[in-house]
């Protein structure tokens, strides 16, 4: 039930629909496995906590398409949403 | 020279026929020359959809073997002007043409005709790849379910791959009423996901049923609301800018009264 509540903002049929849809077209886009995501999740979050600390349960990575500024193709995207808590002081110069 | 335009939507059952037999009709109200080819050899269907299916003698595959001129082939749409049907070969497969004879044939239809529209059969097989050798445009149909929607995004994903940029979305059959309650994804939502160019909204209407049924595209009915919307979509595919019907207000309110009453009758 509560994995169930993570996946729908509300009880409409059709915001569970596109929440499935994202979440199985991640994979198809990709051509990959989930454990790929999670590898290259594991390195962002690796570098990335050298130099500031950040919300591991907000953090959201996924591959999406998204229009090309030069000529309006559209291209598939890495998004990364890496929510910060504060930075750590070795980031600070 | 004229434009070859391909209708392709992965998964099989979202219109994509009704859609080319449409467009095609449409653009001959509009003065255009068209040939509507059906891709689909093995399962041919363009022809019932368009009421011409007693007139078949020679078929696609005829023409690319060498068995007959491709103008004898072509089946004259005698309720329309400059309207043609290549059709499917029925007994054959997909096998029996090559994405290279496709190309060929559709150069050779692209310089008679203003637009050749390519109906594409279902899956992501040698069907598929026939069916869009030769074009240069790509409008994809889906409906707002969750597996049309994946396989158009597939679709998207394997036309980009193929050199045909920037496909075009058509969303077919879509259910104001139960938009409204939240129970289909909007269009909105579906252009969220699929992150390309709109070019019509197709409303769930009954005249589809009937006008197939009686094998009179639906583009020619003025009283029909998805006519109305094939209408607006070859004034887009002309280069018009014609904005969207407003099915949110009027028109799902007049349904919804419609099936209010129709529902009050019954019982």
């Amino acid at each position: 039930m509560d994995l169930f509540k993570m996946f729908s903002k509300s009880d409409n049929s059709k915001d569970i629909a596109k929440e499935r849809l994202k979440l199985v077209l991640v994979h198809d886009r990709a051509n990959v496995s989930p454990q790929f995501l999670e590898m290259i999740k594991g390195e962002i979050l690796r570098v990335i906590s050298d130099y500031m600390e950040i919300d591991e349960a907000g953090l959201e990575i996924k591959l999406t398409r998204t229009k090309r500024d030069v000529d309006d193709t559209s291209v598939p995207a890495l998004v990364a949403n890496i929510p910060i808590r504060k930075m750590k002081d070795n980031g600070k110069f | 020279m004229g434009e070859v335009i391909v209708i392709t939507s992965g998964k099989g059952g979202v219109g994509k026929t009704t859609t080319t037999a449409n467009i095609g009709a449409g653009l001959s109200l509009e003065g255009k020359s068209i040939v509507v080819v059906d891709a689909d050899i093995g399962l041919r269907n363009l022809d019932v959809v368009m009421g011409l299916e007693n007139r078949i003698v020679y078929d696609l595959v005829d023409v690319v073997e060498g068995v007959c001129r491709l103008r004898q082939a072509l089946i004259k749409d005698k309720r329309y002007n400059n309207l043609y049907l290549l059709p499917a070969a029925q007994t054959k497969d997909k096998n029996a043409v090559s994405p290279q004879q496709m190309q060929e044939l559709t150069v050779e239809l692209a310089k008679e005709f203003d637009y050749v529209i390519v109906d594409c059969p279902a899956g992501i097989e040698q069907g598929f790849k026939n069916a869009i050798a030769g074009a240069s445009k790509a409008i994809v149909v889906t409906t707002p379910e969750v597996s049309a929607v994946r396989d158009a995004d597939r679709i998207i994903g394997l036309l980009e791959a193929n050199g045909l940029k920037n496909p075009q979305l058509i969303i077919n059959r879509l259910r104001v009423d139960m938009v409204k309650r939240g129970d289909m994804m909007n269009i909105d939502d579906m252009i969220d996901i699929l992150a390309i160019e709109l070019i019509g909204v197709v409303p769930d209407d009954e005249h589809i049923v009937v006008s197939t049924n009686r094998g009179e595209p639906a583009v020619s009915n003025n009283e029909s609301i998805a006519g109305q919307a094939y209408r607006n979509i070859v004034k887009r595919i002309l280069g018009e800018d014609v904005p969207f019907m407003d099915l949110e207000t009027d028109q799902g309110f007049i349904t919804k009264l419609a099936k209010m009453f129709g529902f009050v009758k019954k019982r």
